[in-house]
């Protein structure tokens, strides 16, 4: 067993036996399961803007090339500089190289999963840069030490009275745990590491190839503040964020909405061209965009689960998974949890290292249900399953393979199956002195639940009896 | 119509009234019921730990081969349906056994998809005066699409009363291996579905999948509360 699937077998076993945890996340995904269907259905069709939204992003992914090559002539064009990093080392040493060229000492960010990605806090702080997260969300998990618990929700696994006591603990500020008066607390540290900070860092939700935007959706304002204020701006995203058109925005910033938090459209969507214009009254001086491959270019490779790249990030998926709900985002030792990060981490990763993810899933579907840009997720999972096992792609178990053989050996011939039946009626004889114990080879079963006894009678041996029947 | 049920491994080992429920059904609805001798599981074991050699497609080439003369197969499992009329077509994509796949798909049937789509028949005649709740089956709900048949059945039994829980479409958390390889997030997932359908305060849990309701029924026994499993297959047969 890799170490990330022991620590993950190991963190779902206390976690699902967390009823204080599993009772909030369930209150939380309750909540938004309603507020999410009554805005879907303000569309007139669903399904059919499913379906548009899928045939976009694929059209986007398909052409990748030709959609990243007009999206960055013309931010150039506008005096944006552009850089490109395959590797997540590659992107943190662009960044930092930009904060030196600027002597920069205060950073601040808007949510970015992708900076989550490539560890840029990490080495931000390593190099000796202060960076704060502007995101309420994200700015109680740094104060925390933590790294964001769901895509979308960074904080929802926490109560008021955790929040009040970080924030008690590290800004030593917290007069009560009312949300609102401990938002105007983060409000306050947060205004002033605004004018302090000499470089803003954000990520962005989708890159429109036809005008060379970056488009941002957010809730706080805190994105606009930290793309406004610092004179230095820089912009990190995933390659796979581009949109042909932008028009496309009318279908994925609402899509976006609905599915990521039950919202009709976040409160702030706003549109990034360039660094400030000489006719422009603000902005950033300087504005950079870091594309980001980091592997995604292999999962475009495969064309099986090369849907996988039309992903917004909703984090829908994650919200109807009912294992995520059991198990917390932290859990899956991830950056991206819930069913996507399963299909995604081992591509992004290691197969072997992450397959066990692809394996905690009872194949349910309600994934591939929810998804708003329709990737088949729960499909690719068993596609995992099976690039990790196939002698080619993966390493198969000698043992699963035999065990695997001699069932279906048993199954395929009536006779032996017969007897297989009496066997193991016989064999059930003895199970009962060590059920649920130790000695038990089906304790992982029997240690929480009951087990059915072998029926006296088989149907079939109840069928061949019924002789009249044939 | 001749019925050839395909009676899945855990039914015929570990609930066999099930599918003797499903043959008295069929035979007082005046169709003739054949089993032809041959493999008794649809390889879905192996498929779904991501076995996909020759370990694993010997069982569906001979489970194919052994039915494809059938009018109509009925599978008494949501699970076992969708792996012979949806997955088989993947497992066999691109070798010799595809056009065999695509011939084979259209002639299986899912329990009360075949009564209510193929056979056109809602009302069976049964008697039930019980409350109950329905359990969808995700691979029943979500690869077949079967989220109205088994509900047009119970609508039309005598004296039920079905009421719906707020879980109805979340998985129970049996899974297959998951079950074990994972069990205690299958356990979990469990205690969602019994608690849902526990607030319905109905006498029984319907579905038309054996194995949801050994898991089901297994959690509920072992914590001791007040849940009764049935497949729609038993339920329908009552008068």
């Amino acid at each position: 067993m890799s170490a990330p699937a022991a620590q993950f077998k190991a963190d779902a076993k206390r976690m699902a036996a967390d009823l204080r945890h599993r009772a909030t996340i369930q209150t939380a995904m309750g909540k938004y399961e309603v507020v999410r269907d009554q805005r879907k259905r303000w569309f007139q069709d669903w399904e059919g803007a499913r379906t548009l939204a899928a045939r976009t992003k694929y059209e986007a992914v398909n052409g990748l090339d030709a959609h990243l090559t007009r999206f960055t002539q013309q931010l150039e064009a506008r005096g944006t500089k552009v850089h490109w990093a395959s590797t997540s080392a590659q992107a943190c040493v662009i960044i930092l190289d930009i904060l030196k060229a600027k002597n920069a000492k205060v950073v601040v960010k808007s949510k970015s999963m992708t900076s989550e990605e490539i560890h840029l806090n990490g080495a931000l702080e390593r190099a000796g840069v202060e960076v704060v997260e502007s995101d309420l969300g994200e700015f109680i998990v740094q104060l925390r030490g933590e790294p964001p618990y769901h895509l979308v929700f960074p904080a929802m696994h926490l109560t008021r009275d955790e929040i009040k006591d970080v924030f008690e603990k590290k800004l030593h500020d917290a007069p009560s745990n009312d949300p609102e008066e401990l938002t105007m607390v983060a409000r306050r540290q947060l205004r002033k590491k605004y004018i302090q900070a000499d470089v803003g860092i954000t990520g962005a939700n989708y890159a429109i190839a036809e005008t060379g935007m970056i488009s941002i959706t957010e809730n706080e304002g805190n994105a606009r503040l930290t793309a406004a204020l610092p004179k230095t701006m820089i912009t990190l995203l995933g390659i796979e964020k581009v949109l042909p058109r932008y028009e496309d925005l009318a279908l994925f910033l609402p899509m976006l909405a609905v599915m990521g938090t039950g919202q009709a459209l976040t409160c702030y969507n706003t549109m990034y061209g360039g660094p400030r214009q000489a006719d422009e009254a603000d902005g950033p001086e300087e504005f950079h965009v870091v594309l980001l491959d980091n592997r995604r270019t292999l999962v475009l490779a495969d064309v099986e689960q090369r849907d996988a790249l039309g992903c917004i990030r909703c984090g829908a998926c994650l919200n109807v998974c009912p294992v995520y709900r059991n198990v917390g985002g932290h859990t899956y030792g991830t950056v991206y949890g819930g069913p996507i990060g399963s299909v995604i981490t081992p591509h992004l990763r290691d197969l072997q290292d992450w397959k066990h993810l692809s394996y905690a899933s009872s194949l349910c579907g309600a994934c591939t249900e929810t998804c708003p840009v329709g990737i088949d997720i729960h499909h690719h999972l068993l596609r995992n399953r099976r690039n990790a096992s196939a002698p080619k792609t993966g390493k198969p178990s000698w043992t699963q393979r035999q065990l695997f053989k001699i069932y279906g050996a048993i199954a395929a011939r009536p006779r032996l199956w017969k007897l297989t039946t009496k066997l193991g009626r016989f064999a059930q004889v003895f199970h009962g002195p060590v059920k649920g114990g130790v000695l038990d080879p089906m304790r992982a079963w029997t240690k929480t639940r009951d087990l059915p006894p072998l029926a006296r009678q088989s149907f079939r041996e109840w069928w061949k009896e019924q002789g009249a029947h044939e | 119509m001749t019925v050839t049920l395909f009676v899945p491994c855990f039914v015929d080992l570990l609930f066999p009234q099930v599918a003797i429920s499903a043959v008295r059904l069929f035979e007082r609805l005046g169709h003739r019921v054949v089993v032809p001798e041959g493999p008794a599981c649809c390889g879905q074991p192996a498929f779904n730990t991501g076995y996909w050699g020759n370990e694993c497609r010997d069982l569906p080439l001979q489970v194919m081969q052994t039915l494809r003369e059938a009018e109509a197969i009925v599978v008494l499992s949501g699970s076992c349906s969708a792996m012979m009329k949806v997955f088989y077509q993947e497992l066999f994509t691109k070798t010799e056994h595809a056009a065999l796949t695509r011939e084979f798909a259209p002639k299986v049937w899912e329990f009360s998809s075949f009564l209510v789509n193929k056979l056109g028949v809602t009302d069976v005649g049964a008697r039930f005066p019980h409350k109950v709740t329905f359990h969808d089956g995700c691979h029943g709900l979500r690869e077949l699409h079967n989220k109205r048949p088994p509900r047009e059945l119970l609508a039309k039994v005598q004296g039920l009363e079905l009421v719906e829980m707020g879980a109805a479409e979340i998985c129970c958390g049996f899974g297959g291996t998951f079950s074990v390889k994972f069990p205690a997030i299958s356990t979990a997932m469990a205690e969602v579905k019994c608690a849902s359908a526990l607030d319905t305060q109905a006498e029984y849990v319907v579905s038309c999948d054996s194995s949801c309701l050994m898991q089901i029924q297994g959690l509920a026994d072992r914590q001791r509360k007040p849940i009764k499993t049935l497949h729609l297959a038993e339920v329908l047969a009552q008068t």
